[in-house]
C-alpha cells in the first residue's frame, strides 16, 4: 500500500485530516484486480450455452421502414432466433418526458446506426453473417442535419412530439430585471461561440448479457453507469414486473456519461434470453459505440453581459442552440444545463437564459463529463477574458472581484455551499507565476486562465419520487467482516473506494475487512448511479449514516460488556476500546460477537435524500445540488506562428474538493479531466459528412473509429500541477465534494485565452484546430479582426420567458407570471394513447411510469 | 450454405504456449489471438477497445515482442511463447509494474491497463532504466481515457526503480497534491 510509504501523522499534518484512512493515499480497493486482469467487465463474462447477438442497423439517416426480410438469416444453420421492433412495442428513454426510443425501430429509423432487428446465433460469426444477410426496404425521408435544418423543417418531423416541429425543447427563464441591469452597465459585451460535439470514447465497448432464470425471470449484466434506470427501462419494455428482472452492472471500462442511458442492446439481450431460454450476449463494435453516442451536444451560443467599470457584472443574457441528434436521451436536462450553472461561479444579479434543442438525424447526444455545462462555461470564460482586456483589469483579478461568498443564493435560486474558488485562483496564479508572466511572455507563448463550478450530485432524481437517492446496507457478523451493499457502480472514478473507506473509517477497521456488494438491483439497495458527480456526496452520506448506526449499536453492547461509558469508546486500528484505558478493549470481531449476542443478527441501513433547492419555478429542478465544487486553471501554450500549430506545455489546476477521501484518486480525477478537456479544446469532434451522391447522399458519421476520431495520446499530454483545495462544507459527507467532472470545465476556455495571450488571436470555437489559429494570424497580418468563430446566430423564437424575482428582489423562488401558454404543458402521464391524445389537442405530453 | 459460411466453419487445432503453460485449442482459422485468448483460453485479462489495431488495449507479448493481438491470427503464433497480463505475477505476489500502477493511480477504470502493462514490461526488459521520453515513446501506441497518461509514465519509472532495487518513489506532491506542504 502506498499508505505505508508515508508516515500517517505526517500525511495528516499535511492534509489537515483528522482521520486514520480518509485523506491518505491508500491503494484503491479494486486496484489489485485492475492490474492483474481479474476485474470482470461485461464482455469478460460467459455462461454455459451462451449465444451471441448482432444488431441490424439502419444504413439511412431518416426513413420509414417498409419491410424487413430476415428469411436468409432465419434459414442459416446456427441462427437461434431473430427479433424485430414490433415484439417490443413499448418505448423507453432515460427521461420520463422523452421516452421516444424503441428497443428496435418499429416503423421508422432516425439516424445511420439506428437498430432495426436483432439476430442471435450459436456464435458471433454466424450472427454477424446473418445480420449482413438481412434486407431492409426503406422509404427515404428528408434528412435534418443541423440545428438550422431543424428550425426550417416543415416535416415530416423526426418525432411526433416536442415543442415545435423538429425543435425538441425550448426554454426561456428570466431572473431579475435584465434590461435594467444592462441599463446600469458601463460596458456591454457580446460574443458568439460554438462548441463542437464530441464523444466519450470509453476504452470499453458496451456489452450486455441477458441470462434467463427460473420462473421466467431474467438477469441482465451490463456495462452501465445507471443499473437502476436500466432496470426501470427493462421493466417497461419487457412488460414484466420489476421484481422479475435483475440488473447487475459490471465495473465499467470507462463511462464519462456514455453508459448512463438505458440502451437498445440491453433490452434486446433480455428479450432474446427469454425468447431462446439461453444466455444471450452482445458486445458492440467500436463503430456501434459511436452510434450509441449520447455525447457532448454541439452548441452555438450568444452571450451578452453588462459590466461596471470596476468589473462587476450587472446583467447577463445567454442564448443557446443545441443539436440534439435523433432522440431525447437526457436532452431536456442538457438544454437546461446549458444555462443553469452559469451563475454559480460569479455574482450575476440579473440573468436571462434562453435555450433550444433540435432533433437531427444523427446519433443522439446526451451527457458527457460536465453535462451541458462546458459549452456555456467556454463562452463565458472567453467572454470574461475579452472583457478583462477591454476593462483594463487583469483576468484573474476580474474573476476574484466577482466571486460569490460562501452559502450565497444565486439569481436563479441555486443554493451554494462552501466556495473555495478564490483559493483556487490564488493557487494557480502563484503556481504559474501569473503575475510576473502573464502578458510578458515572448511572442508565441502565452498563459490563459479560466474557472468553473460543478454539481456535487443532481438535486433531483431522473423520475419524480420521494425515496432516497442512495441507500447503503451493512451486514455485520461475528467474522468481523462488514459486508456493504449499495447500488453504486464503479466506473473507474473510485466510487468503490469511497464507499469502503467511509465505512472502514467510522468503524475503525482496515479495508480488507470490508466486502462490497454493489450495483446489483436484487441485492443492493437503490443508488441512482454514477452520474452528475453524485456518488461521493450521496453514497458517502448513506454510508456514513449506516456506519454510524452500526457503531452506535456496537458501542452500546461493548459499553455494557466492559462497563465503561459509551462516550469513552474509540473505534480504531481494528479494535474497540475505552480512550481512558486503551489496552482494555477488544478486537473488532470480538465486539461484534458481544453485539450479536446482545441484539441478535445485525443489519444497518443508511440513506440520503438531498435537500430541496429553493427554486419553485418550472425548470428549477435542473441545477440544484447539495453543494458545488470549484476549479481554476492556468494553461500555458506555445504557438508556431508559421503554421498555427500549438503545444500545450503546462497546466496548473486547483480544485476545491472540500476534503479528499483519497488524494491519489482525487488527483487522478483532476488529471483525467485536464486530459479530456484538452482533447475537447484541441482536437476531439464528433462530426458528420454526406456520402457521395451515387452512394445515397446519406448523412453518416465522419470518423466512427478510434484512429480517425482524434484524441490525445501519450505525447500530447503536458506537464500538470494539481492543487487540492480544502473548504469546509457541512452539506458534504465528511466535507468531501466532487472531483470527477468540475476540473474539466476551465480547460477549454483557458486554452483559448492562452492562445490569445500568445499571438493575439481569438478563436471562439472548439476544437481549436491549428488552421483556425493560422486564419486568425493571417487576418491579423492583413489588418483585419483577429477573431475566428461563428458569425451568425439563428433567429429562434424561444417563446415568452418565465420570469422569476431574484432573492435580492425579495422573490420567493416562484415564477411571478406563469404565463397562460405554459398552462397546457402539464404532462399527460400514462400510455402512448394518452400521449397521442394530448398531442392531438396541441398539448405537450410525456409518458411516465409512476 | 454459401461459400463464406464454409470458411467460417474451418476449424484448426493448435498447441499454444501461454505464460509458460501449454493450451491445446481448436478455433476457426480466421480467429485472432485476441479472440482465442479471451474466448478459448479463458484469459480475459487481455482487453479489446477497437479490434482494428488502433487503441493498444489488446497488447500481449509474442516471444517477448509486443504485438496487437487483435490483428494477429492465432494460426500464426502457434509455436511461439505468448505472454499476457495473467502471467505477470509471481505466485500471488504482484509484479512491480502492477504494484506501481495500483498504488499510484495509474489504473482508473483499468481497461487499458493490461495492454499498457505488457508494453511497459517489454520496455523494461530491454531497457531497465528508461528515460521519461523513452517511456512516452514506448507507450505511444496505447490509448487511455481516464488517467491523462502522466501517472502511467511515472508508475513505469517507479516500477523500474523497484526492479533495479533502488529506493526511489514519485514525489510526495504526486500523492497528496501540490499544496500539501510539499511545494
Amino acid at each position: 500500500m502506498a499508505k505505508e510509504f508515508f508516515n500517517a501523522d505526517k500525511v495528516r499534518s499535511q492534509t489537515g485530516s483528522d482521520f486514520e484512512l480518509i485523506g491518505t493515499p491508500f491503494r484503491r480497493v479494486d486496484g489489485r484486480a485492475k492490474v492483474t486482469g481479474q476485474t470482470q467487465f461485461a464482455d469478460d463474462l460467459s455462461f454455459p450455452r451462451m449465444a451471441y447477438v448482432k444488431l441490424v442497423r439502419s444504413t439511412v439517416p431518416h426513413a420509414l421502414i417498409k419491410n424487413i426480410d430476415l428469411s436468409v438469416a432465419e434459414s442459416m444453420e446456427g441462427v437461434l432466433a431473430t427479433l424485430v421492433g414490433s415484439e417490443m412495442p413499448v418505448p423507453f428513454g432515460i427521461l420520463p418526458v422523452s421516452e421516444d426510443e424503441h428497443a428496435l425501430a418499429i416503423d421508422k429509423v432516425r439516424f445511420v446506426g439506428d437498430p432495426i432487428a436483432a439476430i442471435v446465433a450459436v456464435n458471433e460469426d454466424i450472427a454477424h453473417a446473418a445480420a449482413l444477410s438481412t434486407k431492409v426496404d426503406y422509404e427515404v425521408l428528408p434528412t435534418v442535419s443541423t440545428f438550422n435544418d431543424a428550425l426550417d423543417s416543415s416535416g415530416p418531423y423526426i418525432h411526433d412530439y416536442g415543442d415545435e416541429g423538429d425543435i425538441h425543447k425550448k426554454v426561456s427563464l428570466k431572473f431579475g430585471d435584465v434590461e435594467q441591469g444592462f441599463d446600469k452597465a458601463d460596458f456591454i459585451f457580446e460574443d458568439l461561440c460554438h462548441y463542437e460535439g464530441n464523444t466519450h470514447l470509453a476504452m470499453e465497448q458496451h456489452a450486455a448479457i441477458g441470462v434467463p432464470e427460473d420462473d421466467d425471470r431474467v438477469t441482465v449484466y451490463s456495462s452501465s453507469q445507471t443499473p437502476h434506470y436500466v432496470h426501470r427501462a427493462l421493466t417497461k419494455v419487457l412488460e414484466i414486473p420489476a421484481s422479475h428482472i435483475r440488473v447487475i452492472a459490471c465495473s465499467n471500462g470507462g463511462g464519462f456519461g456514455g453508459k448512463s442511458d438505458p440502451f437498445n442492446h440491453e433490452m434486446v439481450v433480455a428479450k432474446l434470453a427469454l425468447k431462446t431460454g439461453r444466455p444471450c450476449k452482445i458486445t458492440l463494435t467500436r463503430e456501434e459505440v459511436f452510434y450509441c453516442h449520447r455525447g457532448r451536444h454541439p452548441v452555438l451560443m450568444h452571450l451578452k453581459t453588462g459590466f461596471k467599470k470596476d468589473g462587476s457584472i450587472t446583467s447577463q443574457h445567454l442564448r443557446t442552440a443545441l443539436d440534439g441528434g435523433a432522440y431525447g436521451s437526457y436532452g431536456v436536462a442538457s438544454t437546461y444545463y446549458t444555462g443553469a450553472l452559469q451563475t454559480t461561479t460569479y455574482e450575476i444579479p440579473n440573468y436571462w437564459f434562453e435555450g433550444a434543442r433540435a432533433f437531427t438525424n444523427k446519433p443522439p447526444c446526451g451527457p458527457k463529463r460536465g453535462h451541458g455545462t462546458p459549452q456555456p462555461r467556454f463562452a463565458f470564460e472567453v467572454h470574461l477574458d475579452k472583457a478583462a482586456h477591454k476593462l483594463g483589469i487583469d483576468p484573474a483579478e476580474l474573476r476574484l472581484r466577482n466571486l460569490h461568498s460562501d452559502g450565497a443564493l444565486t439569481a436563479n435560486w441555486l443554493q451554494l455551499g462552501s466556495i473555495g474558488l478564490g483559493e483556487c485562483i490564488h493557487a494557480v496564479v502563484d503556481g504559474s507565476g501569473w503575475n510576473e508572466r502573464y502578458g510578458n511572455l515572448p511572442e508565441g507563448r502565452g498563459l490563459g486562465i479560466a474557472c468553473g463550478a460543478y454539481l456535487c450530485g443532481a438535486g433531483l432524481p431522473i423520475y419524480w419520487n420521494h425515496m432516497p437517492q442512495s441507500g447503503v446496507q451493512l451486514k455485520v457478523d461475528r467474522s468481523g467482516c462488514v459486508a456493504v451493499f449499495c447500488g453504486e457502480i464503479e466506473i473507474g472514478q473510485g466510487s468503490d473506494s469511497v464507499l469502503a473507506a467511509i465505512v472502514a473509517e467510522v468503524l475503525g477497521i482496515e479495508l480488507p475487512n470490508i466486502r462490497l456488494c454493489v450495483a446489483d438491483t436484487d441485492l443492493s439497495p437503490v443508488d441512482l448511479g454514477s452520474y452528475s458527480s453524485r456518488v461521493t456526496m450521496m453514497v458517502g452520506h448513506a454510508a456514513l449514516q449506516a456506519a454510524e448506526r452500526a457503531r452506535e449499536k456496537i458501542s452500546e453492547a461493548v459499553s455494557a460488556h466492559l462497563e465503561v461509558p459509551i462516550a469513552d469508546l474509540v473505534f480504531a486500528e481494528g479494535r474497540v476500546f475505552p480512550a481512558s484505558k486503551p489496552d482494555s478493549g477488544m478486537q473488532f470481531n470480538e465486539a461484534i460477537v458481544v453485539t450479536e449476542a446482545r441484539f441478535g443478527t445485525l443489519g444497518f441501513t443508511g440513506s440520503y435524500i438531498p435537500p430541496r433547492g429553493p427554486g419553485r419555478f418550472r425548470g428549477s429542478g435542473v441545477g440544484p445540488s447539495p453543494t458545488y465544487s470549484y476549479s481554476a486553471a492556468v494553461v500555458e501554450v506555445e504557438v508556431d506562428q508559421e503554421t498555427g500549430i500549438y503545444d500545450i506545455t503546462h497546466v496548473w489546476m486547483a480544485h476545491d474538493i472540500g476534503r479528499s477521501i483519497n488524494p491519489v484518486l482525487a488527483l487522478g480525477q483532476i488529471e483525467g479531466s485536464i486530459y479530456m478537456g484538452l482533447g475537447e479544446a484541441v482536437m476531439e469532434e464528433h462530426v458528420f459528412r454526406r456520402l457521395p451522391k451515387k452512394l445515397s447522399s446519406a448523412l453518416v458519421h465522419k470518423m466512427p473509429s478510434m484512429l480517425e476520431y482524434k484524441s490525445l495520446g501519450f505525447h500530447d499530454m503536458p506537464k500538470v500541477k494539481s492543487y487540492l483545495i480544502k473548504s469546509n462544507d457541512d452539506r458534504a459527507p465528511l466535507g468531501a465534494k466532487e472531483v470527477g467532472q468540475g476540473p474539466l470545465l476551465p480547460i477549454m476556455p483557458a486554452v483559448a485565452n492562452a492562445i490569445y495571450d500568445a499571438v493575439g488571436v481569438r478563436v471562439d470555437q472548439v476544437p481549436i484546430h491549428p488552421d483556425l489559429v493560422l486564419k486568425g494570424l493571417r487576418q491579423k497580418e492583413n489588418g483585419r479582426e483577429s477573431r475566428v468563430g461563428p458569425n451568425n446566430f439563428p433567429d429562434i423564437d424561444y417563446g415568452p420567458p418565465l420570469t422569476v424575482l431574484t432573492p435580492a428582489q425579495g422573490g420567493d423562488g416562484r415564477a411571478n407570471d406563469d404565463p397562460k401558454h405554459k398552462k397546457g404543458l402539464r404532462s399527460a402521464s400514462g400510455t402512448m394513447k394518452e400521449r397521442d391524445e394530448a398531442l392531438k389537442e396541441g398539448r405537450s405530453a410525456s409518458l411516465t411510469t409512476s | 450454405m454459401n461459400k463464406k459460411q464454409k470458411i467460417l466453419e474451418e476449424i484448426i487445432t493448435k498447441r499454444l504456449i501461454i505464460n509458460d503453460q501449454s493450451h491445446s485449442v481448436a478455433f476457426p482459422a480466421h480467429h485472432t489471438l485476441l479472440e482465442v485468448l479471451r474466448e478459448k483460453c479463458g484469459l480475459t485479462g487481455t482487453k479489446h477497445g477497437c479490434e482494428l489495431g488502433e487503441c493498444g488495449a489488446c497488447s500481449v507479448l509474442v516471444d517477448g515482442v509486443p504485438i496487437l493481438s487483435c490483428l494477429r491470427l492465432t494460426a500464426e503464433v502457434g509455436d511461439k511463447s505468448i505472454e499476457t497480463v495473467e502471467g505477470l505475477q509471481d505466485g500471488n505476489e504482484l509484479h512491480p509494474l502492477q504494484v506501481a500502477f495500483a498504488d499510484f493511480g495509474a489504473a482508473q477504470c483499468g481497461y487499458c491497463t493490461p495492454g499498457i502493462i505488457m508494453i511497459a514490461l517489454a520496455l523494461l526488459r530491454r531497457n531497465p532504466d528508461p528515460t521519461e521520453d523513452e517511456i512516452y515513446e514506448a507507450l505511444s501506441g496505447n490509448l487511455c481515457r481516464c488517467t491523462g497518461y502522466n501517472r502511467i509514465v511515472t508508475a513505469v519509472q517507479w516500477a523500474a526503480a523497484m526492479i533495479r532495487g533502488e529506493d526511489w518513489r514519485p514525489a510526495t506532491e504526486e500523492f497528496l497534491g501540490c499544496n500539501s506542504g510539499c511545494d
